[in-house]
């Protein structure tokens, strides 16, 4: 059990990698490459629920180390390890894809071998941001994850995928440059790229303050256009509405909100408490925006993108409301949002591959039709509503707490308004889809509802939403030994414990 | 007579050019039997004899591993690390270029085996001027180089763009190099020597400091004309436009090596007492190399001129690394050489085999859908721009790594900076083509329109070239060390021990801003 312990994150990485090249090995013949990109994804999935089923609540900092020498001079180390903070994104990197795979069954069609080889390419990019804590192999697969995106938009865009995969790769590709000066500069400062030495020399080295504040600017600036935090969304709405359905579940959100926990506050404690205020202002505004634009869309994908700027920028004012009950919530909303989100896509690309369009106002009175999409759909969309007894709730609740007393009331406040618009423009979209009188294009297709590949995503998803609803305390403590916000003042600690404890 | 025995006798000075003698041999073998064979016989098999004679330089050049390091032929040539570096490098772009050469040149075009020849020779001049440590022997390698090169980037005759090509490139490359002679000469008059070790020894104490600046001043705009640094630069995009695209491969990074290997050599070795001076200058060039290579490139709708506009900001990145102090500048700037070279003879290649010797498919928007017509071309040329982007895991990532990582550590943090911004620049005319190379071809109706392939053959030989250069590539994206031990030991051999600059390990106080 040892060994694969101490090897099971290097064959998380390389799974993937390896089924890429197999599928670009197979003829493209009888859907094989769907069938080995399933099987690798499942067999990934497997090896990502080792971590949590060996995880120890009692060992403090990262486990399943692997440290190795990988480039002599200068020196970068092959270091990668999961502690409470990146251990359920693994897995939920892991969930998604094979319902990706799934997803992108028949939505495919043409170049399958090139798109399931890019698509797991992707795979072990995203874990390899997750799992990293060498800030040079960070950064590698940082950059690595842009490029199979970028080139699947392009391939399979709807209407406009090259200019769409353009803007996408330019919008993250030019502010890691300053993240990439940011990491060169702390490396001609210390001698190490290592996560956990960087820490400690930041803490106590001798650095001037100055430098230290544009370095956390610099890696603030790179993951801020990443989650997107308002106003540095420009991406989003064009990706989501190109990108194809698979490689919408997995891109917004989690890489850049998981950066910011663990390499922005976890590297810069001190100037991460400078930009907070900032951070949270743009967060409340971001929420607002986004909903307001959502409720406007005509184009359901379009919607799903500002929908996603809203709750994705309620996860940062988690984080930045540096409270332990917040960063509780806001890791814990990734993992939902990355659920929901998943099972909502899956749906949206069902429906924009039976009818081909996205124009909300060419579908209505499909519930009838299509009883399963409709009952899967609206169960997803509650949990992103925040329902309580599904798993939205818990996330938004946690952060809502901790803004409140451990940040400010007012922005509290105003953020929970954000909560009560998602409820709008997402009823309301179901009623637009589903509901009221049967539409031309309802008719015009044959009802064929989910199939059982899609159904055998669904429902755990669905299962998946309910249990995180019930029972968060499966999670919590887990998630609990790896977020540690930086202390803003001990009377603050002290509330959000107590609310702990109240909970 | 007695004195020519003697010479031939005196082994190890001859072992001190080995590689050159085996290429020049490969050269004057190729052009004998290229007249004396029938004029109907294919001359395809004389480009495998080249291919063959270059294996055999590189293996003669890893021989001289085993030599002790110094000088020979009284001190007017040098075998250490550094020039194993680049001669390994040199042959290696050489070979893939041949390999190319053999299987995309149509079939009847007049004069092959002197296309093959041509080659070599001009190999032999790049090597030299790699070993060279005299000024007047640098000279005659750049000159044979240089010839070589004018006479390949005229080869398509029956087109207007050719002859074109090699008139601009000679005449402007003979102003070049009349420059570096003017300037050889200054320092001649300064300091009363050729050799290059006994300027770096007279400099500090020589009288006529501004004839030695003015000497600098005229042979950097030699160099920098060979490397098609900004300002100099106006020569690359018309000459890689008219030039066969194999020959583009080779003259887009053989030459460059060896012109940087030139440079390292002048300014690290010869003039490293006047790095004040240099060191801004370049810093100058570099940023504008970057950013009007960049700028350029973007409103191409050539491909070979946007590659052309991108060398030139390679270039940029490459110069970055001379603010780097001591070793670590020196072994940036030799490995941003080896992974450039890989990366551009890679996309060259691929473009020679989606275009043609004929070039029927020249402009960006030709290569639309070409991941849906071959799927192989369409992956190969997307993974060659994602090197040049400058995407972690291929060797482009860890040139501009180096170099810039040298520049932070020689406090040109701002460099630095400008240079990743450009790079993130660069990223929208690189993407642009790939994108269109994946977009799906059924757009706007273009499908139909797109030109059928003048597809050359694609034999034995250039599908070792292509997978020389994706290996290549891959292996200085992933595993450096290697490659980068050799950059260093050579950075070490270079390097005058009484100039040797500690690199901070621990917690230094920060380099001062720029």
């Amino acid at each position: 059990m040892n060994e694969i312990n101490n090897s099971i994150l290097t064959l998380i990485l390389l799974v993937p990698l390896a089924g890429a090249v197999l599928v670009m090995l197979v003829p493209d013949r009888f859907k094989l490459p769907n069938w080995i990109a399933l099987l690798t994804t499942l067999i990934t999935f497997g090896l990502t629920l080792h971590l949590p089923a060996h995880f120890s609540l009692t060992q403090a900092g990262f486990q399943f180390e692997i440290n190795r020498l990988w480039i002599e001079r200068p020196a970068i180390f092959y270091h990668v390890g999961v502690d409470g903070l990146s251990l359920w994104l693994v897995v939920l990197v892991g969930l998604l894809a094979p319902a990706g795979v799934v997803a992108s069954w028949n939505a495919i069609q043409s170049r399958r071998k090139l798109f399931f080889a890019l698509f797991l390419i992707q795979q072990t990019a995203m874990f390899g941001v997750f799992l990293s804590l060498d800030l040079m192999v960070y950064y590698g697969f940082w950059e690595l994850s842009l490029v199979p995106m970028a080139i699947l938009i392009a391939m399979y865009g709807r209407k406009n995928g090259p200019k769409a995969a353009l803007k996408f790769f330019l919008f993250t590709f030019i502010p890691s440059a300053p993240l990439l000066v940011a990491i060169l500069w702390l490396y001609a400062q210390t001698g190490s790229f290592d996560f956990t030495t960087l820490q400690i020399l930041i803490a106590h080295g001798n650095f001037p303050a100055g430098a230290l504040f544009w370095a956390a600017l610099a890696f603030l600036f790179a993951f801020a256009v990443k989650v997107p935090v308002f106003p540095l969304h420009g991406w989003l709405a064009d990706t989501f509405s190109e990108a194809p359905v698979a490689l919408a579940m997995v891109v917004a959100g989690k890489l850049g909100l998981y950066s910011m926990l663990r390499f922005h506050i976890g590297l810069f404690p001190e100037q991460a408490r400078l930009f907070a205020p900032l951070m949270v202002g743009l967060a409340v505004v971001g929420i607002l925006y986004g909903a307001c634009l959502a409720l406007v869309q005509r184009d359901f994908w379009r919607l799903m993108a500002f929908a996603a700027l809203s709750h994705l920028s309620l996860i940062t004012l988690g984080i930045y409301g540096l409270t332990l009950t917040g960063w509780e919530g806001a890791v814990y909303q990734i993992l939902s949002h990355g659920v929901v989100d998943g099972a909502l896509f899956l749906l949206l690309g069902v429906l924009y591959d039976r009818y081909a369009t996205s124009q909300i106002n060419a579908y209505g009175g499909l519930a009838t039709k299509l009883p399963r999409t409709a009952t899967f759909f609206v169960i997803a969309s509650l949990a992103m509503i925040g329902l309580p007894m599904l798993n939205g709730f818990i996330g938004e609740f946690l952060i809502l707490v901790g803004t409140f007393t451990g940040v400010s009331k007012g922005w509290a406040i105003v953020a929970t308004l954000g909560v009560i618009l998602s409820a709008a423009y997402m009823l309301w979209l179901i009623q637009r889809l589903f509901f009221g009188p049967e539409s031309a294009l309802a008719t015009s297709k044959l009802p064929e509802d989910l199939h059982v590949g899609q159904l055998a995503v669904l429902w755990p998803l669905t299962a998946l939403m309910l249990v995180m609803g019930v029972a968060p305390m499966l999670w919590l403590p887990t998630i609990a030994t790896g977020t540690h916000p930086p202390p803003v003042h001990v009377q603050t600690i002290t509330t959000s414990s107590q609310v702990e404890v109240q909970r | 007579m007695i004195f020519v025995l003697h010479f031939l006798l005196n082994h190890e000075d001859l072992f001190r050019i080995l590689p050159e003698i085996i290429l020049t041999l490969t050269g004057v073998l190729v052009m004998l039997l290229d007249a004396t064979l029938p004029p109907g016989w294919a001359r395809r098999p004389l480009g495998w004899v080249a291919a063959f004679g270059t294996t055999l330089a590189l293996w003669g050049s890893l021989f001289q591993l085993s030599l002790p390091e110094g000088t020979g032929f009284s001190g007017t040539i040098e075998t250490s690390a550094f020039t194993v570096f680049f001669h390994v490098l040199i042959c290696g772009i050489v070979l893939v270029a041949l390999l190319l050469s053999l299987d995309t040149l149509p079939e009847k075009s007049h004069h092959q085996g002197e296309f093959y020849a041509l080659i070599v020779f001009g190999a032999v001049g790049m090597c030299l001027l790699t070993g060279a440590v005299e000024l007047l022997l640098v000279f005659i390698a750049l000159e044979i180089s240089s010839i070589a090169t004018y006479i390949l980037a005229g080869y398509r005759k029956h087109t207007a763009r050719g002859p074109e090509a090699a008139i601009k490139y000679f005449l402007l490359g003979s102003f070049a190099t009349a420059f570096l002679l003017y300037g050889i000469a200054m320092i001649f008059g300064a300091t009363g020597t050729t050799q290059i070790y006994e300027i770096a020894r007279l400099v500090p104490t020589a009288q006529n400091q501004s004839f030695i600046l003015a000497g600098m001043g005229l042979m950097l705009v030699g160099i920098l004309f060979k490397v098609s640094a900004v300002p100099f630069h106006v020569w690359t995009p018309d000459v890689y436009e008219g030039s066969p695209t194999p020959v583009v491969a080779l003259m887009s990074t053989a030459p460059k090596a060896a012109a940087f290997a030139l440079l390292l050599r002048v300014v690290y070795e010869m003039l490293p007492t006047l790095r004040p001076v240099w060191q801004p200058l370049l810093w100058v060039v570099a940023v504008l190399s970057m950013t009007v290579g960049n700028l350029a490139a973007l409103r191409q709708q050539n491909v070979k001129r946007m590659l052309a506009y991108s060398a030139i900001a390679h270039a940029g990145y490459l110069l970055a690394a001379f603010a780097g102090l001591g070793t670590s500048g020196i072994a940036a700037a030799s490995f941003y050489t080896a992974a450039y070279a890989a990366m551009n003879v890679g996309i060259f290649a691929v473009v020679t085999l989606v275009s043609g010797y004929d070039e029927k498919l020249p402009l960006i928007n030709d290569y639309r859908g070409l991941i849906y017509r071959s799927p192989l071309l369409g992956s190969l040329l997307i993974f060659f721009l994602v090197s040049l982007i400058g995407i972690p895991f291929t060797g482009g990532f860890f040139g501009k790594f180096y170099s810039f990582a040298a520049a932070v550590g020689g406090g040109a943090i701002w460099l630095a900076i400008i240079g990743l911004l450009n790079s993130g620049l660069a990223a929208a005319y690189y993407l642009r083509l790939a994108l269109v190379t994946a977009q799906r071809p059924d757009f706007d109706g273009e499908a139909k329109s797109t030109p059928p392939q003048g597809s050359p053959r694609v034999g034995a030989a250039v599908i070792a070239a292509v997978a020389m250069a994706v290996l290549a590539t891959l292996v200085l994206g992933i595993i450096p060390n290697d490659v980068l031990r050799a950059t260093e030991s050579g950075a070490h051999t270079l390097q005058a021990p009484p100039a040797e600059i500690s690199v901070p390990v621990n917690i230094v106080e920060p380099p001062s801003q720029p």
